[in-house]
């Protein structure tokens, strides 16, 4: 459902991928390891469509369509979401007024009609039962004040409400602690079917020790340097990044 | 080049003044043109005007004697300018400046609110008020703008809050100026008093008519007795060919409270003073506007608030977003006298850019001559939250409608500030109309 090949990006001249190769099926779970700066949150920046990173080489093919070529609303309208590693906080509009806005400029994208109040109604109950959101936070602004734990439910949250077919968790698990995060990768499980594709980007095993994904790739200076089963997540959990840069470094001298 | 010429006006000074030359109003008049021709146009070398370029609109002439400004509004008309709400306020028309009392309607009882032609209540029992509190304001702008409205006093009204009344249904004041056949030069000047105890609401609009230019040079005195509560607005929404120095001079007389709220949506040239003067210790004073400008229109908002006597507070909170070519001012200025100790003063003012071509100057001046108060001002010029966009455009809303649902974010908390509801309504929906251009 999702092919990126080769892609190269940089930001202000400077080139952070340099040559990602990915394919993802329906229902796979994919983590994305790496140390800081070798360029995870760019590759979500790059597949959400943040401006400030210009691709210059590549594809990225998502469900038959050249995403690149899409705004960052007509991707997420096709079916992409991105959790945010830094939710932003915006004083002044209700996160359910939110919510309804972005799911009814969805449904006009595939030519439904919007949502009517008890249907949505209807469907927020129910999506706030399956992720553990508290009513109070939804009626607030979006993500004022909230703590780090709430902000990232609150990504969730809206994800269980979007449907999306394919979620990149940008660092989903930082700034959580062992409850928030295990209630967020519940919620996570809990979206997972075989229609659905994730990206995990993160630092640390422990997220995925809840989320169990199917393919852990080792990103290292803007390249997918090594690829496994969730045992290499264990294997980078136990013995640093360092022995891939030692790998890595000598089989660039080969 | 068209050139300035000034002559005119003292023609028709002096045709005004044959009418009753001894009353009081005509002694105001006098002083005030004195004042007209000893200060000359201001210019940008004024500070108060450094920004705002009014002599432009004097390159053109334009009708302002009583028969001059002579026209039939229709009742149709005015239904086209009428603010939601109406059906339980207070009606007052001013064409051209001038009070029209057959297409007014007072709906609150004599008991509770006076309303009368100004020249009427200035011969009646009210005189001694209106000998005392009329053309006081000229004591604070000091400028050839405001003298020239004083010149040209009549035709105005008297708005009187009875001691202790609560008064339910709200006053809007609607300024039509027929531009049709003329350029037209709209000089309302009214006084109103709310008295102890009193509370009254002022609601002020504007419409031009036709396509010549109209100018309307408003000053508007209110007297806050003590205990009253005063709110005040300005929707502004005009033409651009309707420019507009207004000034609403506020003076707190007793421990009172005062709440002004200054929507500005559309128009040419605008200027809006807004004067709150503690007369009295203990004085409340909440001021907000809100201006979206596009196109050409430059809109200049100059606050006072003039701490006089100890303990009073203010919170001045403007916002701006400028669009296409405008241009935004805020100038905001506040006093402490040397008696006014225990001020406690506040001053924000945050301006969007939403174009390259668009200009905001802000500038807040303090002048404190008091050691023990607590004042502070803050002023921000930026662009739209990109952060803030890209989120929402992450979840699939339009780049358009996610600038929309950030401005009205931006802008709502000057416009809940608006407490008669179908108002504040109305100023949400024509908000929201605006942002979706």
């Amino acid at each position: 459902m999702l092919s990126i090949k080769n892609i190269h990006a940089s930001v202000e001249g400077k080139e952070i991928l340099r040559g990602i190769n990915l394919d993802l099926q329906p229902g796979e779970v994919h983590a994305i390891m790496g140390p800081n700066g070798s360029g995870k949150s760019t590759l979500a920046s790059v597949l959400a469509g943040r401006e400030e990173y210009e691709v210059t080489q590549g594809s990225v093919d998502f469900l038959g369509k050249n995403i690149l070529e899409l705004s960052p609303e007509d991707r997420a309208r096709e079916g992409l979401f991105l959790a945010f590693q830094y939710p932003v906080e915006i004083p002044g509009v209700s996160t359910t007024n939110f919510i309804k806005t972005a799911l009814n400029e969805k449904r006009k994208y595939h030519g439904l009609p919007p949502l009517d109040a008890v249907s949505f109604m209807k469907l927020m109950k129910e999506k706030m039962n399956l992720v553990e959101i508290d009513k109070s936070l939804l009626t607030r602004s979006i993500n004022e004040g909230f703590s780090g734990g709430e902000k990232k439910k609150n990504e969730i949250f809206q994800m269980a409400m979007l449907e999306p077919r394919l979620t990149i968790l940008d660092e989903t698990d930082s700034g959580l602690d062992i409850d928030a995060l295990r209630i967020v990768a519940n919620g996570v499980n809990k979206l997972r079917n075989e229609n659905r594709a994730i990206i995990v980007i993160t630092h640390y095993q422990r997220l995925l020790d809840y989320l169990q994904p199917d393919f852990v790739h080792v990103l290292l200076n803007g390249k997918i340097v090594k690829s496994g089963t969730k045992e290499l997540a264990l294997e980078l959990e136990e013995k640093g990044y360092d022995f891939i840069k030692d790998q890595f470094s000598l089989s660039e001298a080969v | 080049m068209e050139k300035i010429n000034l002559e005119y006006f003292g023609e028709k000074f002096n045709q005004l003044q044959t009418i009753d030359p001894d009353n009081f109003l005509s002694a105001v008049r006098k002083e005030g043109f004195y004042n007209f021709n000893k200060k000359g146009l201001p210019t940008y070398k004024n500070e108060e005007w450094r920004y705002t370029s009014v002599s432009d609109l004097f390159k053109k002439e334009y009708r302002l004697t009583e028969d001059e400004l002579k026209t039939e509004i229709s009742k149709s008309q005015i239904d086209e300018m009428r603010l939601p709400g109406w059906e339980n306020a207070n009606e007052l028309v001013f064409a051209n400046g001038k009070y029209v009392p057959e297409l007014s309607t007072i709906r609150s009882s004599k008991e509770e609110l006076i309303i009368l032609p100004l020249e009427e209540a200035a011969n009646g029992v009210y005189k001694d008020l209106i000998n005392e509190h009329l053309g006081k304001s000229a004591l604070f702008i000091n400028d050839a703008i405001h003298a020239l409205n004083t010149s040209f006093i009549f035709g105005g009204v008297f708005i009187y809050a009875v001691k202790g009344q609560l008064i339910q249904n709200p006053i809007y004041l609607y300024h039509i100026s027929d531009a049709t056949e003329n350029h037209i030069l709209s000089q309302p000047r009214s006084l109103v008093f709310a008295d102890k105890s009193s509370k009254l609401k002022l609601v002020e609009t504007f419409k031009t008519i036709g396509t010549m230019d109209s100018f309307t040079n408003e000053v508007l005195e209110v007297v806050v007795n003590s205990n009253a509560i005063l709110e005040y607005y300005k929707i502004q929404n005009d033409g651009t060919n309707g420019s507009h120095v207004g000034t609403t001079h506020i003076r707190q007389i007793g421990k009172s409270y005062a709440h002004t709220v200054v929507v500005t949506l559309d128009g040419g040239m605008i200027r809006n003073n807004t004067n709150i003067i503690m007369e009295a210790a203990g004085n409340e004073a909440h001021m907000y506007g809100l201006y979206l400008l596009n196109g050409n229109s430059h809109v200049d908002n100059h606050t006072l608030v003039d701490n006089r006597m100890p303990n009073c507070f203010s919170n001045e909170l403007y916002k701006g977003v400028m669009d296409g070519r405008s241009t935004g001012v805020f100038s905001g200025k506040i006093f402490v006298r040397p008696d006014a100790q225990k001020t406690n003063a506040y001053q924000t003012n945050n301006n969007i850019l939403l174009s390259e071509n668009a200009t905001v100057n802000t500038k807040p001046q303090l002048e404190i001559f008091a050691d023990d108060v607590k004042c502070s001002h803050g002023c921000t010029v930026g662009r739209l939250d990109e952060e803030a966009l890209f989120y929402l455009r992450a979840r699939g809303i339009s780049k358009e409608l996610a600038q929309a649902m950030l401005l009205k974010a931006f802008a709502q908390n000057v416009i809940e500030q608006i407490k008669i509801e179908p108002l504040r309504e109305y100023a949400e929906q024509m908000i929201a109309a605006r942002l979706a251009d």
